[in-house]
């Protein structure tokens, strides 16, 4: 859309293998990113029929100021979530947003299944459905090899290329697989990538070399470099670059916010080996950047295994963030940063989602000391602190080995409704928990939050930001916020620079662009998102009121002291009162 | 002095493209990664090195002896700068660079030369790219 008046939507029907382009003026009130995506996706939803139906559709979208500002580098894609059976909604970096800007698109729908194992090249001026059926079962660095070399479009100009893959984990329908982006960002959550096996859609390729002319030369420049300053010389961005995510471990850690082996505990007496200044020092190979972003936050960490005895050693390198070392280390009680990442290169090399994976093992591990499953089911004795086991772990899991794992593949909602010990699932609305046991703003913000995630609505840095505790006032900044993201996620922002785009930074950068927007015109655009995503998940039958939170959340404390099951209740009834009256009003 | 454009530290490269960006649309007003004369690359995926490819400034510039129409003239401190208007667009330059540094505008039919304005050096976050005094 940059520079049209209009927003280019490129159609893919994988089973007739047909495409068709419509230029939809009618999106332009949403935006861009997340707005045109979810659009699209309740306009080609079938809510009668299963999730991962042929017909259900995926949709990836970029946003109206995507790449030409710097940190503005996200994709979303939507889809249904099979963990959840609702909404589903990620977002990736590397250089997928940039290279569809490129070939020219601004939001891809695809539907249909395609009749033999396949994957999709996207490029300028060809989009073609190509046989993938050698390479079907690869793992995700395999997969990536190969893509690459086929896909060099030689003697055209000298453009960029960007590749989304699957692994083993969603070509088996892993509720919980995702999708790797050129090898170091990830659609993690809620199970795009069992969407796209079902789509027998292995990876997906773009490719953009399109001119862009700059309109508005002088007004653009002078912004994108007040910008580019503030990105790369104040001290807003310098921790992302510095340590990186994992700086949060010990001030988590501190509060009494760490959910430490399944959540038995709030802090883990070993974060210090496993924080961002370890990782640093023991590990830390490389720092990386998403197409557009001078920040750098992308951490490498690499150690050497031992493959074979007689001196025969590899390097596994990984890029790490604060997710995965929760998730992989500290909700498993590993305290050793290269088991972490011994975990997380197999979770990389099988397509699945780090969080989501951590947390069913972490469920797995309790279940199985509380004898709800045993060891015929594990296969293996899993136990807090031991990497071995889950190690082989994830690949039963993303292989579907017996009637435990392929359970457990379906979430630890779903396994616990089998074995038993559905208190201690650390889920929420189905969706695995993220590592923020802080308070009630990050309990109920993922309860009552569009997909279910901390970042949804930022319940975690209301519980952080030192204010008393007040139900009401709560209820209102989640909701408030939770309407912020779904603008600022149609641009598609970076979360983390959230600090560098305030509102004036956003209506200044549009306008650049040639838009003409008010303060109050963004505060329009993300009400009339959100209200699309709750009609979506309408459509798709989830209720807030619905939510079943297991009991440890309420027995483990938060930083903030244990959370009352009655209030965080009176909090989702509430939130939902609101959503409801929202829905039914006039307008945005 | 004259200056010339060096990637001396290939090694801190972050892969951000800010280079490729600021290029495009400081020097060809376009936001385009195919209008900038500097390129980043990875050797094979990203799990490998980043690799600059742009005009090394040669002092006996053979992308210049093929032209036929003059439109490409010797640069003070190395390279060679491009009168549009006197190029045909046979692209005898780009084949003639060894380094693959000569970019070809297929919008525009000329090729793409970088003369050292070292625009990308002020926007580069990790001093990959620098501006040296030309040793010509």
């Amino acid at each position: 859309m940059i520079n049209e008046k209009y927003i280019k939507v490129l159609y893919i029907n994988l089973e007739t293998e047909k495409i068709h382009i419509e230029h939809r003026e009618d999106l332009m009130q949403y935006l861009g990113g997340v707005g045109i995506a979810s659009k699209l996706f309740l306009e080609n939803l079938k809510p009668d029929l299963p999730p991962m139906d042929a017909e259900q559709p995926i949709v990836f979208a970029i946003g109206a100021a995507t790449y030409v500002f710097p940190v503005i580098t996200k994709t979303v894609a939507m889809f249904i979530s099979p963990l959840t059976g609702e909404l589903g909604e990620s977002y990736a970096g590397a250089r997928l947003a940039m290279t569809l800007l490129m070939a020219g698109y601004d939001a891809v729908v695809i539907t249909g299944k395609a009749k033999k194992q396949s994957y999709l090249s996207i490029a300028t001026n060809n989009v073609s459905v190509k046989d993938a059926r050698a390479i079907w079962g690869l793992s995700v660095t395999e997969v990536g090899q190969y893509i690459r070399d086929r896909e060099r479009h030689k003697g055209q100009a000298d453009g960029k290329r960007s590749i989304l893959y699957i692994g083993p984990a969603g070509e088996n329908g892993v509720s919980f697989a995702g999708v790797t982006v050129d090898t170091y960002r990830h659609f993690g959550r809620l199970g795009l990538g069992a969407c796209m096996g079902a789509k027998n859609l292995k990876a997906i390729s773009v490719y953009g070399n399109r001119s862009i002319p700059i309109l508005n030369h002088k007004k653009y420049l002078k912004l994108y470099q007040q910008l580019y300053k503030k990105s790369t010389v104040t001290e807003y961005m310098a921790k992302y670059h510095d340590s990186g995510t994992p700086e949060n471990i010990m001030p988590l850690n501190k509060g009494g916010g760490l959910p430490t082996r399944n959540m038995r505990t709030n802090s883990f007496e070993e974060a210090g080996r496993v924080c961002g200044e370890s990782f640093a020092l023991k590990n830390l190979v490389r720092k990386m950047s998403c197409t557009g972003c001078p920040v750098g936050c992308i951490h490498i960490g690499m150690y050497r295994r031992e493959f074979d005895k007689g001196h025969e050693y590899e390097a596994i390198s990984v890029s790490y963030d604060y997710e995965l070392i929760f998730a992989l280390g500290i909700f498993l009680g590993i305290s050793n940063t290269d088991s972490i990442i011994a975990l997380i290169n197999e979770v990389e090399e099988y397509g699945l989602d780090a969080i989501s994976t951590g947390v069913c093992l972490g469920w797995a591990t309790d279940a199985l000391e509380k004898g709800y499953i045993t060891d015929e089911d594990t296969l293996v004795n899993l136990q807090f602190g031991k990497p071995e086991a889950y190690i082989t772990a994830i690949g039963n899991l993303a292989k579907g080995v017996n009637a435990f794992y392929q359970a457990l593949g379906k979430g630890s909602r779903h396994a616990a409704s089998i074995y038993g010990g559905g208190e201690f699932a650390m889920q929420i609305a189905g969706n695995e928990m993220a590592g923020y046991h802080t308070g009630y703003g990050s309990l109920v913000g993922a309860a009552v939050g569009a997909r279910h995630s901390h970042l949804d609505n930022g319940g975690y840095s209301l519980d952080q930001n030192n204010e008393a505790f007040d139900e009401d006032k709560y209820v209102d900044a989640l909701f408030t916020e939770e309407c912020e993201r779904c603008m600022t996620n149609s641009l598609i922002m970076c979360l983390f620079a959230r600090k560098i785009y305030d509102r004036q930074t956003i209506i200044d950068s549009l306008n650049a662009l040639g838009w003409t927007l008010t303060d109050e015109d963004l505060t329009a655009i993300g009400r009339r998102i959100y209200k699309i995503k709750l009609e979506i998940k309408k459509a798709l039958g989830f209720r807030q009121m619905g939510v079943k939170i297991p009991k440890r959340f309420f027995e483990t404390p938060s930083m903030n002291g244990i959370l009352d099951e009655d209030v965080v209740k009176s909090m989702i009834r509430k939130y939902s009162e609101k959503t409801e009256e929202f829905l039914t009003s006039e307008g945005d | 002095m004259p200056k010339m454009l060096r990637s001396i530290e290939m090694n801190k490269c972050l892969g951000c493209f800010t280079c490729m960006n600021v290029c495009a649309s400081f020097n060809h007003k376009n936001h385009s990664l195919v209008k900038s004369a500097i390129r980043i690359r990875t050797t094979g995926g990203m799990a490998s090195n980043f690799i600059c490819i742009v005009c090394l400034a040669c002092a006996k510039p053979a992308c210049m002896e093929p032209c036929p129409s003059n439109a490409l003239v010797k640069r003070d401190g190395g390279g060679v700068l491009l009168t549009k208007e006197k190029c045909i667009g046979c692209r005898l330059c780009e084949k003639a660079c060894i380094v693959s540094a000569v970019n070809f505008d297929e919008e525009h039919n000329h090729p793409i030369i970088c003369h050292h304005c070292g625009i990308c050096t002020r926007f580069c976050p990790h001093d990959c790219l620098q501006l040296i005094d030309s040793n010509h």
